[in-house]
C-alpha cells in the first residue's frame, strides 16, 4: 500500500519524538534539552504542514480517510491515523505546548535530566496518537500510554507526596480506562456478530453501535462515561487531579491540564455521545448535574484555597465541568462551545500552570499567604499573569470568553420544545446555575490576582534576599524578574489566547461541521427520552408535548 | 533415510535432539575439564535452537495428518515456543548452578570431584523436562499424555533441590514433589474413569465414543468425573485453584532460574494437555450463526465441566490478585500473580476451539517473555550472596542497576496489561475470544482482576524505579554471571517489540490449533442441522 505523504506527516510527528527520545537517553545528559526541543519541535512543524495542507476543514469528514495499514489482522486492528477538526485542533494544541514545556523545564530540572526529557517525548507522542487514532485500539494505546510517562513523571520530579500522587493518578486512570477497553471490545464484537469480522476502526464501530437496542447503549454509555469521567474528570472522579497537579513538576502539569485531561473530553466528543445516543439521551441530566456539581463544588474550594497551584488545578476541575456540561447540553451551540473551550483551557490554564512554576521556581512556595505584591518586584510576570487570568475568568476579548459563552448558551436553549431543532432536557435553570461557577470563577481568580499581584510587597522571610538567585546551582541562576526564556515561552501563548479571543469565528467555523456530524442522532434519541420517561429529574417541569406520554 | 521413517518417529525429531544433548550434558557435566563444565549451559541452548529449527523441517503437513494427531499442528507452534522460551530461561541459569562449588574448586580449596557437582545433572534434566512438554504436542492417546506430563514434572522436583545452594531449596523441592504426586493421582485416576466410560485410550477414539454418548443420552456420568478429575490434576501444573496452594511457597523457596522455569514450562505442559483432554470433549458456549444471522446456543462440553472451569477461572485470577496484593516478598508476588495469569488462560480454554486456543497459547508465549523478564531482572543482582526477595531489596535500584530497574518496570507494565506491550496484545486477544464463547461474564470479571493487578504491579515498578534506597537494597549487586543481565534485556526488549509482530504470531498460533476432522458419523446425523458436535464448531461460523 502506497503511503501518502499525509499519512507520513502524522507518523513522522508521532514516531519522531519516540525516536529522539532513545536519542536523548542514549546521548550526552548536557545535550538532552535541545535534542528534546529539536525533536518537539519537528513534531509540531509535522502537524503544522499537515494541518496548512488539510482540506477538511469544514466538513466533518476525516482526512487522511484511507484503511490503515493491518496489524493484527484476525482481530482487525490496524495502524489507521487520521484527523477530523476537532482532534487536529486537539493535537495540533499539544505539539505547540511541548517545546514550551521542554523549554520552561530547563531551569527547574536539574537531576535525571535524559530520563525527564525521554519520557516526555514519549508522552507528547502517545497523546499525539490517541487523538490521531481512528483504530479504537490504536487510541487506547495512546490514551493509556499516557499513563506510564505521567506516572514516572510526577513520581520522580515531584513533590514531597509525589509517590502517593502518581499512585494515585495511575490507579484512578486504570481502573477507569478498563471500563473502556470492555466497552470498546464490546462493540468490537457486535460488529463481529453482524459483520462476521473483527474491526476496530472507530467508524465502523460507530455505526454499528448506533444500531444497539437502547438498553445494550445505556450500558455501553455508562461504561464509556466511568472511564473517560475519570480523565476528564468528573465531580466525583476527579479527587486524584488536584493531588496529581500539585505534586507534578510544572510541566507536567501543564501538559496534564492542558493535552492529557483533553483526552477524556475528547473521549467523549469521539467514543461516548456519538457511539451510544441512546444512553446518552438517558444519561444527558445526570451528566449535567454532576458537571453543575463540579463547577459550583470546585470553585467553592478554589474560594479558600491559599495554595496557587491546587487552586489552579480546582479552576481545572470546574472549568473542564462547565465543558462537560456545554457538551451534555447535545446541540450544535454547546458542543461548539465545548470543542472551542477545550482548545483555550488548554492555552490558558497551561499558560496559568507555567506562570506559578516560574514563580515557584523563584520562591519555593506557592502559599498565597506567605507572598504577595509581586508586580512590583517582577513586573513582567505580573503582565502575564494577569492576562492569562483573565482569560481563565473569561473576559470578553480573550479565548475564555466564546468558550464559555457557548457552553451555558447551549446549555440555555437545551430546552424541551427544542425550537433549535435540537430538544433537550436542560434548560435556564441548568444555565443560570453554571452561571454561577461562573462568577465563583471571577471572584477566587481574582482573589488570587489580588493576593499575588496587588497590594503590599510580601516575601517569605529569608527568601527576598535569595530571590535573584534561584537554585543553589549557578547554572541555573534565575533573574528577578522573567527571563528572555520564559517570556520566549510565555508569549506564544499570550498571541493565542488574544487572536483567538477577537479571532474565534474560523476555528467555530471550522468545528461546526463536526459538532453537528456528532449529535446527528441526538434530536430523536432525546425525543424518545422524554416520550419515554416521566421519573427523569425535573420531569415535573417539562410540558409533555408528545401523546404517547399522556396514555402512558 | 527420512521417507522410510514412519511420520510419528519424523515428528520427533527436536525431541531426540534434546534427549541426545540430555546425556551429552550429563556425561560432559562430570569433566575435570573447567572450561567444558563451564559451556553446558550453551550446549544446552545450541541443542533448544537446533530443535526449534529441526520443527519446521518435520512437523510438515502430511508428517502431522498421518499421525493420527488430535491437534496434527500443535506442535509447529508449542515446540518452538518452549524451546524459544527455553533458551532465555537457560540464560537465566547460567553460574548459579554449583557456583559455591565452582568457585572453591576454582580457587583451589578443594580438589574437583564428580560426585559433588550436580550442573550436568541440572541442564540433562532441564532438557527432559522441556522434551517432555514437547512431547505433549505429539500425544494421541492417555499413556503418552501421562508419561510425557510426568517427564516434565520429574525433572522439575529435582531441579528445584540441585538449582541452587540453601536449605530452602531442598524444603521447596519436598513440598513440591508430595504434592504434585498427589495432583498426578488425582488425574491418573480420571483417567482410568475417562477409559472405563469410552473403551479407548486414543483420544481420536474417545472424542468419537464421547460425542457419540452426547449425540444419544447425553455424556457418561463415569466420564465426566474422570473430565472434572483430570482438570483438578492438571490445575496443579497451572497453579490454578484448587492446586495453587503450593505456588508462592515452592516459588519463594526455589533459586529464582528454576521458579522461572516453574511458571512457564510446567504451566505450557499443563495448558497443552488440557487442550488436548477438552478437545476430546468439545468446547462449550459457542454460539453458531446461521445463515439468517440467528444466534444458536451450542453446549458440547457437559454442563458441571463448563461449570467447574468457569469457577475455576474466576477464582483463579481472583484470588491470584488478592493473594498478590498481600505480599511483601517479591518472588511469592509474582508466584501469586502467576497464579492470576492462569485465571487468564483459562478463559481462553472455556472460549474453546479455535479462537480460544490460539489466544491461549498467544497469551502464553507473551506471558512466557514477560514473566521471564521479571524473573531474569530477579536472577542478575543478589544481596550478600543471596537471593533478592523482598521489596526492600528493590527500592531505589535504579540508582545503581538501571537497566535492570527498567526492565522489572516493562515487565510489570507488560504483566499489568499496559499498551502498548506484549501483555496487552495477549489479554486483548483472550478477551476476543471469550466474547467470541459469549462469555461476556468472564471478560468483565478478567477486565476487573486486571484493574486489581494494577495495585501490586505498579509496586514492581515504583519500587525499583522511584523509591529511595533502604540499608538493604544500598547491599544489592549484580550476579558474577552476566548472562542473566542478557537475557532479561532480551526479554524486556521482545515485550516492547514483539507487538509489532504480533500479527503473524496470532496467525502462527491460529494455523496451529486447527484440530483434525471428526469422522464418526452417528453425531452429525443425529444433531440439528447447523449445529455439529465437536471442537470445530467454531469453523461453521464463518460460512
Amino acid at each position: 500500500m502506497p503511503i501518502s505523504t499525509d499519512i507520513l506527516l502524522i507518523w513522522i510527528s508521532i514516531l519522531f519524538p519516540i525516536a529522539t527520545a532513545l536519542i536523548v537517553a542514549i546521548g550526552p545528559a548536557k545535550s538532552a534539552r535541545w535534542t528534546a526541543l529539536a525533536g518537539t519541535m519537528v513534531s509540531l512543524a509535522a502537524l503544522t504542514m499537515f494541518a496548512w495542507n488539510f482540506p477538511a476543514w469544514h466538513n466533518a469528514e476525516h482526512f487522511p480517510n484511507t484503511v490503515g495499514a493491518s496489524w493484527i489482522p484476525n482481530a482487525g486492528i490496524t495502524f489507521a491515523v487520521g484527523f477530523d477538526t476537532v482532534s487536529l485542533l486537539l493535537a495540533l494544541l499539544s505539539a505547540f505546548l511541548m517545546p514550551l514545556c521542554i523549554v520552561g523545564s530547563f531551569s527547574a530540572i536539574t537531576e535525571r535530566t535524559k530520563e525527564y526529557y525521554g519520557w516526555f517525548l514519549v508522552l507528547g507522542a502517545s497523546i499525539i496518537l490517541a487523538f490521531a487514532a481512528r483504530d479504537a485500539i490504536l487510541f487506547y494505546i495512546g490514551y493509556e500510554f499516557t499513563l506510564v510517562p505521567m506516572t514516572l513523571i510526577i513520581a520522580v520530579y515531584g513533590g514531597t507526596e509525589r509517590r502517593i500522587a502518581a499512585t494515585k493518578m495511575f490507579l484512578y486512570t486504570f481502573l477507569g480506562s478498563m471500563f473502556m477497553l470492555a466497552a470498546i471490545l464490546y462493540v468490537g464484537w457486535e460488529h463481529r456478530l453482524a459483520a462476521g469480522v473483527w474491526d476496530f476502526d472507530i467508524d465502523t464501530l460507530t455505526k454499528t453501535a448506533i444500531r444497539l437496542p437502547s438498553s445494550n447503549q445505556y450500558w455501553l454509555f455508562a461504561a464509556f462515561i466511568v472511564g473517560f469521567a475519570v480523565k476528564v474528570p468528573l465531580f466525583p472522579l476527579h479527587t486524584w487531579l488536584p493531588l496529581a497537579h500539585d505534586q507534578a513538576p510544572t510541566a507536567g502539569s501543564v501538559i496534564l491540564a492542558s493535552a492529557m485531561l483533553k483526552l477524556g473530553t475528547y473521549g467523549n466528543y469521539r467514543f461516548a455521545l456519538p457511539m451510544a445516543p441512546a444512553g446518552g439521551a438517558d444519561l444527558m441530566s445526570f451528566v449535567a448535574i454532576l458537571a453543575i456539581i463540579a463547577i459550583i463544588y470546585a470553585s467553592l474550594i478554589c474560594w479558600v484555597q491559599t495554595d496557587a497551584k491546587k487552586l489552579i488545578a480546582y479552576s481545572s476541575v470546574a472549568h473542564l465541568g462547565l465543558c462537560m456540561l456545554g457538551l451534555f447540553a447535545l446541540n450544535p451551540v454547546g458542543a461548539e462551545g465545548a470543542v472551542f473551550y477545550m482548545v483555550n483551557h488548554g492555552l490558558s490554564t497551561g499558560a496559568l500552570f507555567l506562570c506559578i512554576g516560574m514563580f515557584y521556581e523563584r520562591y519555593h512556595t506557592k502559599d498565597t499567604d506567605l507572598v504577595g505584591g509581586l508586580a512590583k518586584r517582577m513586573p513582567v510576570w505580573a503582565s502575564f499573569m494577569v492576562l492569562f487570568t483573565l482569560a481563565s475568568i473569561g473576559l470578553p476579548g480573550l479565548n475564555g470568553f466564546i468558550g464559555e459563552f457557548l457552553c451555558l448558551g447551549g446549555t440555555f436553549i437545551a430546552e424541551h420544545d427544542g425550537k433549535t431543532g435540537y430538544p433537550g432536557v436542560l434548560g435556564p435553570w441548568y444555565a443560570i446555575v453554571a452561571g454561577l461557577g461562573l462568577i465563583f470563577a471571577a471572584m477566587y481568580l481574582l482573589i488570587l490576582l489580588g493576593k499575588l499581584v496587588w497590594g503590599p510587597l510580601r516575601e517569605p522571610h529569608g527568601e527576598s534576599a535569595h530571590a535573584g538567585v534561584g537554585h543553589a546551582n549557578s547554572s541555573t541562576r534565575l533573574p528577578r524578574d522573567l527571563s528572555f526564556r520564559e517570556i520566549a515561552i510565555l508569549t506564544p501563548l499570550a498571541i493565542a489566547c488574544i487572536w483567538l479571543g477577537f479571532q474565534p469565528k474560523p476555528m467555530l467555523d471550522a468545528i461546526a461541521p463536526c459538532a453537528e456530524k456528532m449529535l446527528a442522532n441526538y434530536p430523536k434519541e432525546v425525543e424518545r427520552y422524554m416520550a419515554e420517561s416521566t421519573t427523569a429529574p425535573l420531569a415535573s417541569l417539562r410540558v409533555k408535548t408528545t401523546d404517547e406520554s399522556r396514555d402512558e | 533415510m527420512i521417507d522410510a521413517m514412519s511420520p510419528r518417529l519424523i515428528l520427533l525429531a527436536p525431541e531426540m535432539i534434546l534427549f541426545v544433548a540430555a546425556v551429552a550434558v550429563a556425561i560432559m557435566g562430570l569433566s575435570k575439564n573447567h572450561s567444558i563444565r563451564a559451556s553446558l549451559p550453551f550446549v544446552t541452548c545450541a541443542a533448544l535452537i537446533a530443535s526449534i529449527a529441526a520443527v519446521p523441517m518435520t512437523w510438515t503437513n502430511e508428517n502431522a495428518h498421518a499421525a493420527n494427531l488430535l491437534l496434527p499442528m500443535l506442535g509447529r507452534f508449542v515446540k518452538p515456543l518452549l524451546a524459544g522460551v527455553g533458551v532465555l530461561l537457560v540464560l537465566l541459569s547460567v553460574g548459579s548452578v554449583d557456583r559455591r562449588l565452582e568457585e572453591s574448586v576454582a580457587r583451589g580449596r578443594i580438589a574437583f570431584d564428580p560426585q559433588r557437582v550436580v550442573r550436568g545433572e541440572f541442564y540433562a534434566f532441564f532438557l527432559l523436562s522441556v522434551m517432555g512438554a514437547m512431547l505433549l504436542c505429539n500425544a494421541q492417546d492417555l499413556i503418552w499424555l501421562f508419561l510425557a506430563i510426568e517427564l516434565v514434572s520429574l525433572p522439575t522436583y529435582i531441579m528445584v533441590a540441585i538449582g541452587g545452594s540453601g536449605n530452602r531449596n531442598q524444603e521447596a523441592a519436598v513440598k513440591y514433589f508430595f504434592l504434585g504426586a498427589m495432583s498426578t493421582a488425582v488425574f491418573l485416576y480420571g483417567f482410568a474413569l475417562l477409559y472405563g466410560s469410552t473403551g479407548s485410550l486414543q483420544f481420536l477414539e474417545i472424542r468419537n465414543a464421547l460425542a457419540a454418548q452426547s449425540a444419544g443420552s447425553g455424556i457418561d456420568t463415569i466420564a465426566v468425573i474422570g473430565v472434572v478429575l483430570i482438570i483438578l490434576g492438571l490445575c496443579f501444573k497451572i497453579t490454578a485453584v484448587p492446586m495453587h496452594f503450593y505456588a508462592p511457597d515452592v516459588y519463594e523457596g526455589a533459586p529464582t532460574h528454576v521458579t522461572a522455569f516453574l511458571a512457564f514450562v510446567p504451566k505450557t505442559a499443563g495448558f497443552t494437555a488440557l487442550v488436548l483432554i477438552l478437545t476430546c470433549v468439545g468446547w462449550t458456549g459457542h454460539t453458531l450463526i446461521d445463515s439468517d444471522g440467528v444466534r444458536i446456543p451450542y453446549m458440547g462440553l457437559p454442563t458441571p465441566i463448563a461449570a467447574i472451569l468457569w469457577m475455576i477461572a474466576i477464582l483463579t485470577m481472583t484470588l491470584g490478585n488478592i493473594g498478590a496484593l498481600l505480599q511483601s516478598s517479591v518472588k511469592r508476588m509474582l508466584a501469586y500473580s502467576s497464579v492470576a495469569h492462569s485465571g487468564y488462560l483459562i478463559l481462553g480454554l472455556i472460549a474453546g476451539a479455535t479462537a480460544g486456543i490460539e489466544a491461549l497459547y498467544f497469551y502464553l508465549l507473551a506471558y512466557g517473555v514477560m514473566t521471564t523478564a521479571s524473573f531474569a531482572a530477579l536472577a542478575a543482582l543478589e544481596r550478600r550472596g543471596e537471593e533478592i526477595n523482598s521489596f526492600a531489596d528493590l527500592a531505589g535500584l535504579r540508582l545503581r542497576h538501571p537497566v535492570m530497574a527498567w526492565m522489572l518496570a516493562i515487565s510489570a507494565a507488560s504483566l499489568v496489561g499496559m499498551p502498548p506491550f506484549i501483555g496487552f496484545f495477549g489479554k486483548i486477544y483472550l478477551f476476543i475470544a471469550a466474547f467470541e464463547a459469549d462469555q461476556f461474564g468472564l471478560v468483565v470479571a478478567a477486565v476487573l482482576n486486571s484493574a486489581v493487578s494494577g495495585l501490586y504491579y505498579l509496586k514492581l515498578a515504583i519500587v525499583p524505579l522511584v523509591a529511595p534506597p533502604s540499608a538493604r537494597s544500598e547491599e544489592v549487586t549484580s550476579v558474577p554471571s552476566r548472562w542473566p543481565f542478557i537475557a532479561a534485556v532480551v526479554c524486556g526488549v521482545g515485550t516492547i517489540v514483539l507487538p509489532s509482530i504480533a500479527g503473524l504470531l496470532v496467525d502462527a498460533a491460529r494455523k496451529s490449533t486447527q484440530s483434525a476432522p471428526i469422522v464418526s458419523t452417528a453425531s452429525q446425523s443425529e444433531s440439528p442441522a447447523g449445529v455439529v458436535a465437536g471442537p470445530d464448531s467454531i469453523t461453521l461460523k464463518s460460512q
